[in-house]
């Protein structure tokens, strides 16, 4: 089938239009030396199916999640129950937007009820909203809403360790105002150091735990270190790792903020995405975004509806709180139905299959010559650096050999981070196989490098 | 007529002076435009701690109705030396008296005068024309 469809009759009608007598004479003016006079050397075409045959032979010689991944760095690969995908794609869900009106949408409005109820849960928290569109923007927007709550201050400190998307992020957010950013960095433990960083003109303190490289903060002394100087805290979190981590909200944290793809959303090569954002009642109308609210309809009937919509952009412009504009919806439906069938229980068990596989990578790779695990001893939960004894790049390139998807080489992301430095997680998805060739391969690693 | 014994900002806010102190409240017309009469309409005021201080002109606060929120703006700076409790749980009390009981903080006012102040009269015109 030709791509484009003009019949022989066609051309003939529009040569004759423009008043010429041949495709020939119409590129005349074209130098004959630029003309191509041969025919394209492509093959011929081939019928679809050969087609499918032939790139389901090319696909199969990649390296693939299903054969091992060990790419997490924000985004993690954890199973996916059927009835996320079944219920998320109903028509009712997947046809509508913005699908708020609540005299026809209480389906909708319900889940995003339930959804909130269980993000606060998780986090610890009093009050969340119908989600973000993903972590980074979600840090971001509760940096905006810290400098609402404490007005006038000066600066607001985030950890080193907080993923580089968010940290751009916020500074994209915060590009266009006075406040100063500073950076808290990294003691050679792993864990941030906000010694003699916050003080009484810090507006919040952002701190990300498990961090960026998979270091688990002392979130209770961030938390205190920020209320002493009456600034608002913000942890980032991994969702999952909260099935077994001391929730956020126990910790003392004002604002809970995370991305929510580890709940039911596949990777997909990185999006789309939805973010998590709860805080404490005493800020909800602080808070950004969209807010769905228990209430009775005129006969006394329970319902729901969206609430604060006063304090959204579409009524209160430029004094908003926030312009974020939508907040990934179908995505944040996924996470519900996830945490849903999941259960308390179930989030349990995902978190504890997670960190007894990197537990068992961890005793296993740190046992190699050569590799070092520098911040294991602060405590991790599915990911950790390894410090290796080539370049990251050149190890991964032996884990792609091997079949598997790598793991993050951190220095093309960070500045002046060691580029031996390979960051790799671990999900329940991953198999004590998968671990095993891992660790056979970066074993023989280690031989070629002391053999030199 | 409204009260003459104070000031008014076009964005219907009310400053009565007495000596260095300056009680500021919003006007009955502020009040219809938020809940349009039904004075159940108003759920919520967020008014600042004690001790803080507003600029003239700032806001100090924000007031909601089930419709629509709106900022109180200072008609003089000052610090904030007393602020009406009973009105976060009785917001009624705006719809019913925003002269007396109604009274949002009191401030000790470190500007004097500000050229956004308006007298009642003049006050009265500016509503005629938006209502």
């Amino acid at each position: 089938m030709p791509f484009i469809q003009n019949t022989d009759a066609d051309r003939a009608e529009m040569l004759a239009a423009v008043g010429v007598r041949s495709i020939d004479e119409l590129f005349e003016q074209i130098p004959a030396g630029l003309r191509v006079e041969q025919p394209i050397d492509v093959p011929e075409g081939i019928s679809e199916n050969e087609l499918w045959a032939e790139l389901n032979e090319l696909a199969s010689w990649n390296s693939t999640a299903e054969k091992g991944s060990f790419l997490g760095a924000g985004l993690y690969r954890h199973y996916i129950p059927t009835v996320v995908d079944s219920l998320q794609g109903r028509h009712e869900f997947v046809t509508a937007y913005t699908p708020y009106q609540p005299e026809a949408s209480q389906g909708t409005l319900v889940a995003f009820f339930e959804f909130q109820s269980m993000v606060a849960e998780l986090c610890g928290m009093e009050v969340a909203n119908a989600s973000m569109y993903d972590g980074c923007s979600a840090v971001a927007e509760a940096v905006l809403m810290s400098t609402s709550i404490t007005r006038k201050r000066k600066r607001v400190v985030m950890s080193a360790g907080l993923h580089p998307h968010s940290r751009r992020t916020v500074r994209t957010y915060l590009g266009a105002t006075d406040l100063e950013i500073i950076v808290a960095p990294l003691g050679a433990d792993g864990r941030t150091d906000f010694d003699g960083l916050i003080d009484d003109q810090t507006t919040a303190v952002v701190v990300q735990s498990p961090n960026f490289y998979g270091v688990i903060e002392d979130q209770e002394a961030v938390a205190a270190a920020a209320k002493d100087a009456g600034a608002i805290s913000i942890a980032s979190v991994y969702p999952i790792a909260l099935g077994l981590l001391k929730s956020p909200g126990e910790a003392g944290f004002d604002i809970v903020v995370g991305d929510g793809q580890s709940l039911g959303v596949p990777t997909a090569m990185g999006g789309p995405s939805f973010g998590i954002f709860a805080t404490r009642n005493e800020y909800v109308r602080k808070m950004p975004g969209r807010i769905v609210g228990q209430t009775v309809d005129g006969k006394g009937r329970r319902g729901f509806a969206l609430t604060f919509q006063t304090r959204e952009q579409h009524i209160r412009r430029e004094k908003a709180t926030s312009n974020i504009c939508t907040n990934n919806a179908l995505m944040a439906l996924r996470g519900a139905i996830y945490m849903a069938a999941a259960g308390p229980e179930g989030l349990r068990e995902v978190a504890e299959h997670c960190m007894a596989k990197a537990q068992y990578a961890a005793d296993a790779i740190s046992a190699l010559d050569g590799f070092e695990l520098p911040y294991a001893a602060s405590g991790f939960f599915n990911e950790f650096v390894v410090r290796c004894p080539a370049p990251a790049k050149l190890v991964n390139r032996a884990v792609d050999a091997a079949g598997m998807i790598g793991g993050l080489v951190i220095s093309d992301h960070v500045e002046g981070i060691d580029e031996r430095d390979l960051l790799i997680a671990f999900t329940e998805l991953t198999t004590r196989e998968q671990i095993d060739l891992l660790v056979k391969t970066l074993s023989s690693i280690s031989q070629t490098v002391s053999v030199g | 007529m409204r009260p003459d014994d104070r000031k008014y900002l076009s964005s219907h806010e009310w400053i009565k002076i007495d000596g260095d102190i300056g009680i500021i409240g919003i006007t009955d017309f502020a009040v219809q435009e938020l809940c349009s009469g039904n004075e159940s309409d108003l759920v919520y005021c967020d008014l600042p701690e004690a001790g803080r201080t507003v600029d003239t002109g700032e806001t100090f606060g924000e007031i909601e109705s089930v419709k629509a929120v709106a900022d109180l703006n200072a008609p003089l700076g000052g610090e904030v030396i007393e602020v009406n409790a009973a009105i976060e749980d009785h917001l009624e009390i705006l719809a019913d008296d925003p002269w007396e009981r109604g009274w949002l903080i009191k401030v000790k006012l470190s500007a004097k005068t500000s050229d956004d102040l308006i007298d009642a009269a003049a006050y009265e015109a500016l509503i005629a024309q938006e209502a």
